[in-house]
């Protein structure tokens, strides 16, 4: 269990670095907080607990690009990854060492943005289950994300490369409009792009609807998440061949 | 294993261990055998080759032609085996910042295999060697350079790897910090075999059991840091320095040392074999008061200008 070792000081890197916490966790807290009680007089569509807690929580997965491209890119860039791929840790151990601690990470992230969600007033039932399901594929999409930014750009550009991730959530994911009413480019761009369709499926569950009235958007979601995966181990294999 | 016939003295091999970028052979047909316990310096200016080289014997790169054996492990057949032999302290400091000194031991020691105990026991030893107890629970990005450095080559070791390659370990580092990582090195002569690539040629000398000096990716020269001042160079050189040296005395001498040049407030000397009495008493016969006389040995720096024409630096 070689990868354990690494898996374990890449989650310290992270949560020792207080900008990741204040940017990643409490950030979009706050946030929730925030348009929950500025729409609390007019609770009306996406304005409402069920409608912005999926919508923060897809928004802060973009703080999971973030982290994970800078860590594997400066990883890259400081020898410390030679070092470590003179070592017999294997491709393998590598990805997982370099997925596994953004895990944790976005349990939190869901279960803050969920705790806050709740206590304003989303629906707790049985469906809540499956937006967590839908949330969490995202979350894995967007570590897959930070892996492609992380093995193609530098420590540099990295962050800047990520930050425009997240305006394309924010933006693309429909987290602070509706998309289908925005149509238009922007409703084409954010269909064509998984954000949407994560943040749609569980406001739809949120809202009543059932798992199989959402299976596409599913799909969609888990789709991206397996092509940002794969993608994702080719060019940090690429990039790891010398 | 290896098909390679590879005597147990040796812990490296090479055979025509060759790297080509596009058109651009980085190294050239080398041919090196390294005994077991030997430290083994690469010694040539920046681009020479010398990285190129560690990262093939480590496996970060494949040879476009020829290939090399550790322990006698083919490092492209059998790279995995060669990986769990050797560790390599890269050249630029590969820590982890925030991580503690001990933090970036264990890691390392967890990821070469080893259990909790046997890393611990390890890494309190090496610590203590690198002279890093005071602050091993510090987080690394607090550190100086050359303690950044001497804790990079503590993480090389905790594996206690028979095969250790060390690129450029003291480069950029102050002479205090230079010195204690030769202490180091010197405490692991005759344990490990030990590659230490370096442009610093008085480090090689101070350290290497046999130097090879490199020149756009092929070696030029290889034998002990002696025998290359002795067959390389071959030149003793004395300074002497005092008042009424003319152009009399110099002419007598050259006579039987015809390498003779004048210098500020005296004359340099070069031969293969300076005899010392013989030229003290032929001045003082001529009425030299001598003030100051110097018998150099030659370097590996000498070495390396009389064979390129150039300073490695």
């Amino acid at each position: 269990m070689r990868f354990l070792s690494l898996a374990s000081r890449n989650l310290k890197e992270i949560y020792r670095d207080p900008l990741s916490i204040a940017f990643g966790v409490a950030m979009p807290a706050v946030f929730l907080i925030l348009f929950i009680s500025i729409s609390k007089n007019a609770p009306i569509g996406i304005f409402t607990a069920n409608g912005l807690t999926p919508a923060v929580a897809v928004f802060s997965f973009g703080f999971l690009t973030l982290f994970s491209a800078m860590l594997l890119a400066k990883d890259r860039e400081s020898a410390f990854l030679t070092r470590l791929l003179t070592t017999p840790l294997t491709s393998l151990d590598f990805i997982s060492a370099y997925i596994l601690p953004f895990l944790p990470i976005a349990v939190l992230q869901i279960t803050i943005c969920f705790s806050i969600g709740s206590f304003y007033g989303v629906t707790i039932n049985s469906n809540l289950l499956f937006a967590i399901i839908i949330i969490f594929t995202m979350a894995l999409g967007c570590i897959g994300l930070g892996m492609i930014i992380g093995s193609l750009f530098t420590e540099k550009q990295a962050p800047g490369v990520s930050s425009i991730v997240i305006v394309f959530i924010s933006i693309f994911g429909g987290c602070w409009m509706d998309l289908k009413m925005v149509g238009g480019i922007f409703g084409t761009i954010g269909y064509t792009l998984p954000f949407a369709y994560a943040i749609d499926a569980a406001r739809a569950v949120l809202n009543g609807s059932g798992f199989f009235d959402i299976v596409t958007d599913f799909y969609w979601v888990l789709g991206y998440t397996l092509i940002f995966f794969f993608v994702g181990i080719f060019c940090f294999r690429w990039r790891t061949k010398g | 294993m290896s098909n390679h016939e590879g005597e147990n003295e040796y812990a490296i091999k090479t055979f025509g261990l060759t790297k080509t970028f596009g058109s651009r052979k980085a190294v050239d047909e080398i041919n090196l055998a390294v005994k077991k316990g030997d430290v083994f310096s690469l010694i040539g200016p920046n681009g020479a080759g010398k990285t190129t080289i560690i990262k093939m014997l480590s496996c970060l790169l494949k040879p476009t032609v020829g290939t090399a054996t550790i322990m006698n492990y083919d490092i492209k057949k059998n790279y995995s085996e060669v990986k769990r032999i050797i560790d390599v302290s890269p050249q630029e400091t590969a820590i982890a910042c925030h991580l503690t000194a001990w933090e970036n031991l264990i890691l390392m020691g967890g990821v070469n295999g080893l259990k909790k105990q046997e890393t611990e026991k390890r890494a309190k030893k090496l610590i203590k060697l690198m002279g890093l107890t005071q602050r091993a629970n510090e987080q690394v990005q607090k550190f100086s350079g050359g303690m950044q450095r001497r804790l990079s080559i503590a993480m090389a070791l905790i594996s206690d790897p028979p095969v250790l390659f060390l690129d450029e370990p003291t480069l950029g580092l102050d002479p205090q910090a230079r010195r204690a990582i030769w202490e180091q090195i010197e405490h692991l002569k005759g344990e490990k075999t030990i590659i230490l690539t370096t442009h610093y040629l008085e480090e090689a000398d101070a350290l290497a059991d046999r130097v090879a000096i490199i020149r756009q990716g092929t070696i030029i020269a290889e034998g002990t840091p002696q025998e290359l001042k002795e067959n390389v160079y071959g030149m003793q050189t004395m300074i002497i320095k005092g008042q009424n040296i003319i152009t009399a005395d110099i002419q007598g001498l050259k006579k039987i040392y015809p390498n003779i040049t004048v210098i500020d407030g005296g004359i340099k000397i070069e031969a293969q074999e300076l005899i010392f009495d013989e030229i003290v008493d032929y001045l003082r016969s001529e009425g030299v008061k001598i003030e100051w006389i110097s018998m150099k040995e030659p370097s590996l720096d000498d070495v390396y200008l009389r064979l390129t024409g150039e300073g490695v630096n």
